[in-house]
């Protein structure tokens, strides 16, 4: 497609599909951008999938890579190995970007609410991850990915249910990492602070503290390339969930965090 | 106010305003359509680089920065449908390297498609091919009635002239689809001319003419004899063979670079004696003669300084950017150079350029700022000073039936804007007639009562 009196051309290697779970969030989207253009096939499994038409054009029509759509709702446990046999391959890497903020004040009062925000951040991507974590691991090859957060690293009050289940899923990576370490299957853990995205939306984050979709999704990549296990975004967040996890539970309890 | 947005504060690319914005952030095409129809009034708002307050409005401000996507193209014809937040900048790293160039292009390539269709942009290339308007065969629109209407010049054809340099009063913009051109190359075979005076420099604007591009910048505070002294730069896309064998192809730059002005300068930073300075050291560093660089330098020479802007201290700058017609433009740009050096607080920033006939008539933008004649940007920083020498400015291109830039102005009066823009009255009625509450509205379109 390009000539190289026009464009640097760099050497062509070929790349194992990845796989976002949760393509239609804005961070799932903008990790297409980046895969895409790295040159990798892409897989990218949402619930109606037909929403991603506009996205599966864009992608084709700026890098030229294969852009496979897959009907998913994770909370489907029963459906996951009949999801995974139906990609016709296991892809190199891995991204879950699945989540659910909820809203706390409503899901204290909700057994429902509790059960769907607890399922959605914890239960069903441990399932599926764990079950595609065991493919990987019966080939000796893969890279799993999943997206938790720092509300994960201390139970607060505003978001607590939302937090212990990603301190679930944060716990159950790092298991994860642990066992396939020594079996060729890299896993990643990415704690996100403060993301620009669908899930913040009407909120007022401070600017400095904020990432944007673009920003999480560039330095993903980076830290997979670089082979890294724990990646805060931004990296000031690894410092601050540092100290919030220091402040003794008698003095924490009492604050407004 | 809607639940879909944030309060953020937001100004122009000139930093002379600024305003506390409800901030609508859409994804997709249903989030722009279903975020906006809640607001009592918005305006949409692409990169921010307009300089002035065109793309704020406090009610809310629908950013269409994540609508980008790449909906359509013709490898036959270099027809591209995108969504109008697609960058420039991101056109060119995609399509620069398959051998395709947009049309037109301003001097920054970190503006939004949308934006260059509603301020209907102009380049260098002006005086061949006209602004960006010219080439584009359709767009959808979101009309204030909540209904989106394909418009072209077959199809909504009041409403196409309308938005075209509309400065977003139309409606928001959701896609555009141009006509790009193909390059062989992405260099730019550049000549370089210095011209002593203005009589040389508009001589050499008509020795131009078959030039596919040109520019010139101008020293403002040049007085006497040297008044209009310049640096003319001519450019066409170099053919292949015009390239030695083996040249590696420029390094894209997508991003805006990292090499920014962190900080604001502090004000007395950019004076009358500092830029003179700067001037008469511009002017005698230009090496005429011809060079083979990268379209990037030739094209987006400040692009290469992120936020460029900050220069100017907390209180922003303004750019005065008129056009004064062909008959009589010497004597109009003679008088505006010497209110500019008799103030004595111009830019180091101050280009000419020719522009040429628009087009058949009526079918052009209503509110476009091109004309025949020549165009004279220049910047100051944000004073008291400024604004008065801006006023008298206005009269001499009031005067000559000239015009000011709507993306660029920060501070005309309504009665310059009615003076000056004689379809006032016909835009008017295409907006109610598509958006009878007039809900698209901006600080710029209450400033200067739209
Ligand atoms: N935004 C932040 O500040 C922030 C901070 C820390 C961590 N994170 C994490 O970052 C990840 C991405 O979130 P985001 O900010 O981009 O928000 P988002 O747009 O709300 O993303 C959540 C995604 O999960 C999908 N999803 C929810 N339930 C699903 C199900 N049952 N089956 C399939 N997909 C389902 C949603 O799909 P639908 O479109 O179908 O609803 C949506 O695409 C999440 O894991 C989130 O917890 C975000």
């Amino acid at each position: 497609m390009t000539d190289p009196t026009l464009a640097q051309t760099g050497l062509v290697v070929r790349r194992e599909p990845v796989l976002i779970i949760g393509a239609l969030s804005d961070i799932g989207r903008a990790l297409a951008r980046v895969y895409g253009r790295e040159g990798y096939p892409l897989l990218l499994a949402a619930r109606r999938v037909e929403r991603l038409t506009s996205d599966i054009q864009d992608l084709t029509l700026r890098f030229g890579v294969p852009v496979g759509a897959v009907e998913l709702d994770i909370l489907d446990l029963a459906g996951q190995g009949a999801f995974l046999d139906a990609l016709g391959c296991l892809p190199g890497t891995v991204i879950c970007v699945v989540g659910l903020l909820g809203c706390q004040p409503e899901a204290e009062k909700s057994w429902i609410q509790t059960d769907l925000i607890l399922r959605t951040n914890y239960v069903a991507p441990a399932c599926l991850l764990g079950e595609i974590a065991n493919r990987m691991q019966a080939r000796g090859s893969g890279c799993v990915i999943g997206i938790s957060s720092v509300a994960g690293d201390r139970g607060r009050a505003s978001n607590y249910l939302y937090g212990s289940a990603k301190a679930g899923f944060t716990a159950f990576l790092s298991g994860l990492r642990n066992r396939l370490s020594r079996h060729g299957v890299k896993v990643m853990t990415i704690k996100p602070g403060f993301i620009d995205t669908r899930m913040t939306r009407g909120m007022t984050l401070p600017p400095f503290l904020t990432a944007q979709p673009a920003e999480v999704a560039e330095a993903i990549w980076k830290a997979q390339a670089h082979g890294r296990d724990v990646v805060y975004l931004r990296p000031v967040w690894r410092l601050i969930m540092l100290i919030i996890r220091l402040i003794p539970e008698v003095l924490f309890k009492k604050l407004e965090i | 106010m809607s639940e879909s947005g944030a309060s953020v504060r937001l100004s122009g690319w000139g930093r002379s305003r600024m305003a506390l914005c409800h901030l609508l952030r859409p994804v997709t095409r249903d989030d722009a359509v279903n975020d906006g129809s809640a607001t009592s009034s918005l305006i949409a708002r692409g990169n921010g680089r307009s300089y002035g307050d065109a793309s704020l409005n406090t009610a809310a401000t629908l950013s269409t920065l994540r609508l980008d996507r790449l909906l359509a193209f013709d490898p036959a014809d270099g027809l591209l449908t995108a969504e109008a937040g697609l960058l420039l900048s991101d056109l060119l790293a995609l399509f620069v390297p398959r051998g395709w160039f947009p049309p037109v292009t301003p001097g920054t390539r970190f503006v939004t498609l949308g934006g260059m269709l509603a301020t209907d942009a102009h380049g260098k290339n002006h005086h061949v091919d006209g602004s960006f308007g010219e080439h584009v065969r359709q767009f959808d629109l979101l009309c204030g009635d909540g209904v989106v209407r394909r418009c072209s010049r077959t199809q909504n054809v009041d409403l196409f002239r309308a938005t075209i340099g509309g400065m977003g009063l139309t409606g928001t913009v959701l896609t555009v689809t141009l006509a790009l051109r193909r390059i062989e190359t992405p260099w730019i075979l550049q000549e370089t001319v210095r011209c002593r005076d203005l009589d040389e420099t508009l001589a050499a604007f008509e020795a131009a003419r078959s030039s596919p591009y040109s520019v010139a910048w101008i020293d403002c505070l040049a007085k006497g004899g040297g008044r209009g002294r310049a640096l003319m730069y001519r450019g066409e896309h170099a053919p292949a063979a015009a390239v030695p064998t083996g040249t590696r192809a420029p390094r894209l730059v997508a991003e805006p670079p990292r090499l920014r002005v962190p900080v604001d300068f502090p004000g007395w930073f950019l004076n009358g004696r500092t830029v003179q300075a700067f001037n008469a050291l511009y002017y005698h560093h230009g090496r005429p003669g011809s060079a083979l660089i990268d379209y990037q330098r030739f094209f987006y020479p400040l692009d290469a300084i992120g936020d460029w802007n900050r220069f100017y201290g907390r209180r922003g700058f303004m750019q005065y950017q008129c056009v004064v017609p062909t008959a009589g433009g010497r004597g109009s740009l003679l008088r505006l150079l010497d209110l500019i050096a008799a103030g004595g607080s111009g830019s180091f920033l101050a280009v000419l350029k020719q522009f040429g006939a628009c087009g058949p008539p009526g079918q052009g933008g209503l509110l476009s700022f091109p004309m025949a004649g020549y165009t004279l940007a220049v910047d100051f920083p944000t004073s008291a000073a400024a604004l008065s020498l801006m006023r008298e400015m206005d009269h001499v291109v009031a005067d000559c039936g000239g015009r000011l830039y709507l993306a660029k102005d920060a501070r005309m009066d309504p009665a310059m804007m009615s003076a000056t823009y004689p379809d006032l009255d016909l835009f008017r009625g295409i907006c109610r007639a598509v958006d009878p509450r007039r809900r698209y509205r901006s600080l710029l379109s209450e400033r200067v009562a739209l």
